[in-house]
């Protein structure tokens, strides 16, 4: 077991900078899901005046609006907390705004190019077009064995995968990183990045258990009951294929 | 003060005419009150209408994220003491509906109008207010809305180059930036529950500290203003230290805080906070909000909550548990698309009460509280829930939509 004493570390990264559209509810998911399996679980909140502690277990950053990102990616670099827990082979996840600072670049408010921490192999640019709103529904790398996805879009970024990047998903409907070729996502080892609000782990629980079963190291989790998400994730998947 | 001495124009009364008769054919056909369609039609012949109605009378504007239907009401009940009102009730608050309601107000002295947040710096600019009520600024509609702190530096904007007294409130750092903009300002301690769209200073950025009902930011300097009006538990106390006693028909934290603005609007009027806030206590549900209503042998109150914020504020007010309470959730367009919101909901709040969650949306609403971990039943309508619940009053919270599919269910 990777994990430090017998407590879940779950570090929500800078809820003062990072947490649109419900991108919190990740973090509530994830402890709720580790608690049914009978773990304790210390949730540390971080805000962006505090250090980021490098011992977590499990990272989750949310979306946020542009002003906000950069200066969310300004601290981080300044930090250095999360580079160094990556390098301990912490588990990050990332959404929207959160997964462009976790790749090498992506363009600021300023419209200027702004570094990112480079611990996804991605590069981030802004769309011409119009914003990519709307229900997503992908196929996730089969590698990760998880079953479809199903998201709520909405950014302006449009995210290029550079060679040792995967794509987290592939996508059947909806934009996902907004470069035509068809992925939603990216990620390298244990850090994972997202376009998907709603938030993803309200209609993708099992990618909660993906992070705790590497958090853990083992291979299965003791079952949990999902009616509820599963009747919400059929209804989602239905109300987005079918014709309006 | 003003009087009606200026007459209208000829094309401004033939666009009140025309405005009029789009409304009554609108009523006819059923399609509600007919005032914005009323008011498009009477905007379009005559453009500047909207500032002609105005200009003869004391106008005062209310804008919020919440509360802005209820402190209209009570600013208007209060103001009555003074004159007649015009007013639009009804929360037709954009500039249609506004132009409509004030056509309706030929003899009336002053004009509260409730604008929608997204209209106040244009509205400010047509009608030339006397003053200008605040009350918060959150996260709403997250899908299509612009974001909070755009719709403040709007506000901002609009503001700087007003006349109008600015109204206030200073618990709330989005709305302080706004209307510092302003060189005439009342600030009133309203409070503010919601902390979550504020953690960042408005003004650079920095993190905000908020030790206890403080605020400041430690970066620029970005502070609490004093407030020359506060809301102290039941009573508000004025700028010179009197206190008043709050007596609302309404329930809830909120609607105190809307009475103590309301009180100090007034009073920008020469209206006293004990005559304003005794006027206030004649109002009992604003739009169907805090109605009880009987529904199949059950009395069941209404309340309506549209975004974390207002959730937060009604959970405050309904009874204790075992209470039990019916929610109700949709994402229709006046909605917003997007249920994303639910998850900045503490509904851990609920625990205790029995829970039945209808609406559109039921199943979105079902995960939310089965990750906050509360015993709950999910119902195929509003009948089903009421005839499942427990002896009781009912307390039921349903957002916009939510909210008039069961007003038209249950006949109020
Ligand atoms: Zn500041």
């Amino acid at each position: 077991m990777r994990m430090s004493d017998s407590s879940l570390r779950l570090v929500w990264v800078y809820p003062d900078l990072l947490s649109t559209y419900g991108d919190q509810g990740n973090a509530l998911v994830v402890e709720r899901r580790a608690r049914q399996r009978g773990l304790d679980v210390m949730r540390i909140d971080v805000r962006s005046d505090q250090p980021v502690p490098t011992s977590g277990d499990i990272y989750l950053i949310g979306g946020g609006e542009d002003r906000p990102q950069r200066l969310a990616a300004e601290r981080l670099r300044r930090d250095g907390g999360l580079s160094r827990a990556a390098s301990n082979g912490a588990i990050i996840f990332s959404v929207c705004a959160g997964y462009q600072i976790l790749g090498h670049e992506f363009i600021n408010d300023l419209g200027e190019r702004e570094p990112g921490l480079g611990l996804i192999d991605v590069v981030s640019t802004r769309g011409e077009g119009e914003r990519c709103v709307g229900d997503v529904l992908a196929d996730i790398d089969p590698q990760l064995g998880l079953p479809q996805l199903t998201g709520f879009e909405n950014h302006q970024g449009i995210t290029h995968l550079g060679p040792t990047a995967r794509p987290f998903a592939r996508t059947v409907l909806g934009r996902g990183n907004g470069t035509g070729d068809g992925t939603e996502g990216a990620y390298n080892d244990t850090v994972f990045g997202t376009y998907m609000h709603g938030p993803v782990m309200a209609r993708n629980p099992q990618i909660a258990d993906l992070l705790l079963k590497l958090a853990l190291d083992v291979n299965a989790l003791p079952p949990t009951d999902d009616r509820w998400y599963e009747a919400l994730r059929a209804e989602r998947i239905a109300a987005a294929t079918q014709p309006a | 003060m003003s009087g009606n001495s200026e007459p209208l124009t000829p094309r401004a009364k033939l666009a009140v005419t025309a405005g009029k008769a789009a409304a009554a054919v609108s009523r006819a056909a059923g399609r509600g009150s007919g005032s914005v369609i009323g008011g498009r039609v009477a905007l379009k012949l005559d453009p500047d209408l909207l500032g002609r109605l105005a200009q003869h009378l004391d106008v005062v504007l209310v804008s919020a994220t919440n509360g802005k239907t209820t402190t209209t009401r009570l600013i208007a009940e209060a103001l009555r003491a003074s004159g007649p009102v015009v007013s639009n009730a009804l929360g037709a608050n954009m500039p249609a509906g506004i132009t409509s309601a004030l056509a309706g107000g030929s003899d009336a002295r002053f004009g509260v109008i409730e604008v929608d947040e997204k209209y106040l710096a244009g509205v400010a600019r047509d009608v030339t207010p006397k003053a200008i009520a605040l009350l918060n600024l959150s996260r709403d509609q997250l899908d299509r809305a612009a974001e909070t702190r755009m719709l403040a530096e709007k506000w901002r904007e609009g503001l700087a180059g007003s006349k109008a007294m600015v109204i206030a409130n200073a618990d709330d750092p989005l709305v302080v930036w706004a209307a510092s903009s302003s060189p005439n300002v009342v600030w009133v301690a309203a409070g503010q529950e919601w902390k979550d769209d504020a953690w960042s200073c408005p003004s650079c950025g920095g993190v905000m500290q908020r030790p206890g009902d403080d605020w400041f930011c430690g970066e620029c300097g970005f502070r609490r203003p004093a407030p020359s009006w506060v809301l102290s538990g039941d009573h508000v106390i004025d700028p010179h230290g009197s206190a008043w006693p709050i007596h609302l028909q309404l329930p809830g934290r909120a609607n105190k805080a809307n009475a103590a603005t309301s009180a100090a609007v007034a009073a920008c009027f020469g209206v006293p906070p004990q005559v304003a806030l005794e006027r206030m206590y004649q109002v009992q549900a604003v739009a169907g909000r805090y109605d009880v209503v009987s529904f199949l042998g059950r009395d069941v109150r209404l309340l309506l909550a549209k975004n974390p914020a207002g959730w937060l504020e009604t959970f405050s007010l309904i009874d204790p548990p075992p209470t039990p309470v019916i929610l109700s959730v949709n994402a229709r367009g006046a909605d917003g698309t997007d249920t994303s919101w639910l998850w900045d909901v503490d509904y851990t709040r609920l625990a205790g009460h029995p829970i039945f969650v209808i609406g559109d949306r039921r199943l979105d609403l079902a995960v939310r509280l089965e990750v906050a971990g509360l015993d709950f039943r999910v119902c195929e309508s509003v009948d089903e829930a009421v005839q499942s619940a427990p002896p009781g009053r009912i307390e039921l919270i349903a957002n916009y939509t939510a909210f008039q599919d069961v007003r038209r269910r249950v006949g109020n």
